[in-house]
């Protein structure tokens, strides 16, 4: 009788299937959709669409500028977090760590939906009027994503050698000069990690503006979904084709940083 | 020669434990000095101090006369090289060396008229001096190297270049050479000591490892728990220790118990020997040091006191052999072979007979009496005998229920591996062999530190418990009477 022996090979089919019908198949969907008009015929209708069409052009400008904005305002308020986290004076059994991670175990919607009670609880308090807008959703942007700022950042720095920056001050470094000159360099695998966290997925989410934005605010992500549910799939799938073409970029730009600067600290991401 | 550096009354202390426990040192400008010393015995922490990583919990550290403690380690005159390196992975090999200079560009070409010309001549400058500093080093033409993809000597010789290229009025090196092999290690000793002599700075050198502390430097400080045990040259520390624990790490060595009979002649192994030493007290107790190659042995009748061979190693240069005579084990180094079993006899040179004094001969703690049989100390409880405390004039009514201090000689405490049957137990942290037994150093779990003497032989860590015969618990005087 023939004995029957399992290959290792065999040990990726569920998630080959898996993967097949629910990734790689959307996807071809999506390509497909994308490609055809309303008739189901080929075209390039819906890109050139895209660009001709105003209003759909500068929610994609709008979209970039809000992910661009969000991802500076966490980089400056993350990286002097992370910096103190990861001082073991400061963060003795990373309780102070853990307290900002907390947020993030709460659900993402209810916590949107908390910051706008939160926003008119304020309004109402302070007797001022809060106009939901741009500047909101960013807040709300800021405060969903600012923890995957801190955390790659937070475990560059914590695995660094002390003995950088002693070697960096008996060579005559400031302790600012510290920090520019070595910390910051050396930290930059974690802040390519940390950057793409977090400008990824503000470019492509619609719930935050949704909420916060009070339809003053259309984003990319808004727009994709409203073509969905209107049952235009189409312009929808180009859109969507067109976001992870700009996520594949990123996503590329980071890599090859990072293979540039892996030498210390590591990459986590 | 004048003093650079000065260290006086220093203490560091971490957790209320002193490190570094009151160490007084003047470091000559020029100097070659290293901090010698078995890991943990403060030699790092001093360095660190002195670079300014680490501030002293007590004394005064002056550099050129001046205090420093106040100034921050960016603004110090002294460059370091760390035990690991630290280079920085970001930089290439020249911009991890022209890291300071860089950062002095302010001080830089200030005759240089016009803001570009002056950027121009600032930017020749530092390439001449890194280029200098690698040429020192011996590392020519490395200047673009990854320094992740050099070796570790490599490295290390970016790490001292990046030092010295800043002309620090001192260098600190601290274990530079530890993660090299050993012909590296060799190879760079040397250049090191060139080194030194070429530039003219004060090298401050921290190592564990005797033999790089005796070939390069003009003095040795030797330290143990945070004491200096001894300060001088090379051939002072090897020659005349001033104690068992110096000899005993600096080379090989016999260290004998003995007894000083009156000036110049002193007792050990069950013979009188002849020597140079005077001032002790009659009969006193005394350690005898004797290196190896310092013994000569020869055929029985001719010599001072007569052994047998008991084991013989070729070493390349010359046999190591191992002699018993009058139950004294000593360790010979020679190049004429006598094979094991044979008997022979010993001869030493009367000033190659080195008498050092016993730091103490007992152990002094604490204790509380709880009752008549009973005394408390180290946190075990031992049985104690009236008589014993009596006949050292003290009266049954003070010392019960009293804080007293008592004594224990070190010959009189018995280990056993049984600790369970112990009062106490502990740990063997430390032994030195003294020819007819060995005296440890034995840590018990709560932290007190006992002088053993005993012929039992014992490893490193080894656990054992401590006994004490109530006869052999003294009292010395009563503390408190309450």
């Amino acid at each position: 009788m023939k004995k029957i022996t399992i290959k290792r090979k065999y040990l990726a089919f569920p998630y080959a299937i898996f993967m097949l019908l629910f990734v790689l198949l959307p996807l071809a969907l999506i390509v497909f959709y994308a490609f055809t008009n309303a008739d189901g015929s080929i075209s390039l209708e819906n890109f050139i669409n895209f660009f001709t069409d105003g209003v759909t052009f500068n929610s994609f400008l709008d979209s970039i500028w809000i992910a661009f904005i969000t991802t500076v305002i966490c980089f400056v308020i993350g990286f002097p977090v992370a910096y103190i986290l990861a001082n073991k004076k400061y963060n003795r059994n990373k309780t102070l760590f853990l307290l900002f991670l907390l947020p993030m175990w709460i659900n993402f919607l209810l916590r949107t939906i908390a910051t706008r009670a939160m926003f008119e609880a304020f309004g109402s308090w302070l007797d001022i009027e809060i106009t939901f807008g741009k500047a909101t959703t960013i807040f709300g942007m800021v405060y969903n994503f600012l923890p995957f700022m801190i955390i790659p950042i937070y475990s560059t720095l914590s695995s660094l050698d002390k003995s950088y920056t002693e070697a960096a001050l008996d060579l005559g470094a400031t302790p600012t000069k510290v920090i520019t000159r070595v910390i910051l360099p050396l930290a930059i695998p974690g802040i390519i990690s940390g950057i793409t966290m977090v400008f990824m997925p503000t470019l492509s989410t619609f719930v935050i503006s949704d909420l916060l934005g009070n339809n003053l605010v259309q984003l990319l992500g808004n727009i994709i979904n409203l073509e969905f549910t209107q049952n235009s799939w189409n312009y929808g799938s180009a859109l969507s084709i067109i976001l992870l073409l700009l996520m594949g970029l990123t996503m590329f730009i980071e890599k090859k940083y990072n293979n540039k600067t892996q030498t210390a600290g590591g990459r986590i991401w | 020669m004048s003093t650079l550096i000065e260290l006086k009354d220093v203490c560091k202390a971490y957790d209320g434990q002193n490190v570094v426990d009151h160490v007084n040192l003047n470091i000559e400008k020029g100097e070659f000095v290293t901090l010698l010393g078995p890991s943990g015995c403060g030699k790092t922490t001093t360095l660190r101090m002195i670079a300014g990583f680490e501030k002293p919990t007590d004394g005064e550290i002056l550099l050129d006369g001046k205090s420093v403690l106040d100034i921050p380690p960016h603004l110090r005159p002294v460059n370091t090289v760390f035990q690991r390196y630290a280079l920085f992975p970001h930089l290439n090999v020249f911009d991890n060396i022209a890291f300071g200079l860089k950062l002095k560009k302010k001080e830089l070409c200030r005759e240089v008229k016009g803001f570009w010309a002056r950027q121009k001549a600032i930017k020749a400058l530092i390439s001449e001096k890194v280029k200098k500093a690698l040429k020192i080093v011996g590392l020519t033409d490395y200047e673009y190297r990854n320094v992740t993809s050099l070796s570790g000597g490599q490295q290390q010789r970016v790490a001292i270049a990046r030092a010295i290229v800043n002309e620090p009025q001192v260098l600190l090196l601290d274990e530079p050479l530890g993660a090299l092999d050993l012909k590296m290690r060799q190879e760079m000793q040397l250049e090191l000591k060139n080194m030194h002599r070429r530039l003219g700075i004060t090298f401050v050198y921290v190592t564990h490892d005797q033999e790089e502390a005796l070939t390069m430097s003009d003095r040795i400080v030797v330290m143990k728990n945070g004491i200096i045990h001894q300060v001088g040259t090379p051939i002072d520390i090897y020659n005349e220790p001033s104690n068992a624990f110096v000899a005993d790490f600096i080379g090989e060595s016999n260290i004998i118990n003995g007894i000083m009979l009156e000036d110049k002649l002193v007792r050990f192994a069950g013979a009188e020997f002849v020597c140079v030493d005077s001032g002790f007290e009659k009969n006193q107790t005394i350690d005898v040091v004797i290196r190896p190659e310092d013994i000569y042995l020869m055929d029985e009748e001719k010599g001072q006191i007569k052994g047998v061979v008991i084991s013989s190693l070729f070493k390349g240069v010359h046999y190591e052999m191992s002699v018993i005579a009058n139950k004294v084990e000593f360790l010979i180094h020679s190049t004429t072979e006598w094979k094991a079993g044979e008997k022979v006899s010993l001869y030493i040179r009367p000033d190659d007979i080195h008498i050092m004094k016993k730091e103490k001969n007992s152990n002094v703690i604490n204790a509380k009496v709880l009752n008549e049989t009973e005394i408390e100390f180290a946190d075990g409880i031992f049985n104690y005998d009236k008589k014993t405390f009596e006949n050292g004039g003290f009266s049954e009514n003070d010392y019960l229920k009293e804080e007293v201090k008592i004594s224990i000689d070190f010959d009189k405490i018995d280990l056993t591996d049984y600790e369970d049957s112990a009062p106490i137990a502990g740990n063997i942290v430390s032994s030195i062999f003294k020819g007819d037994k060995y005296q440890y150093v034995v840590k018990s779990d709560n932290g007190f530190d006992f002088f053993v003497d005993t012929e039992d032989e014992y490893d490193s860590n080894d656990r054992v418990g401590i006994t004490i015969k109530p006869e052999d618990i003294k009292l010395e005087r009563i503390i408190s009477s309450k």
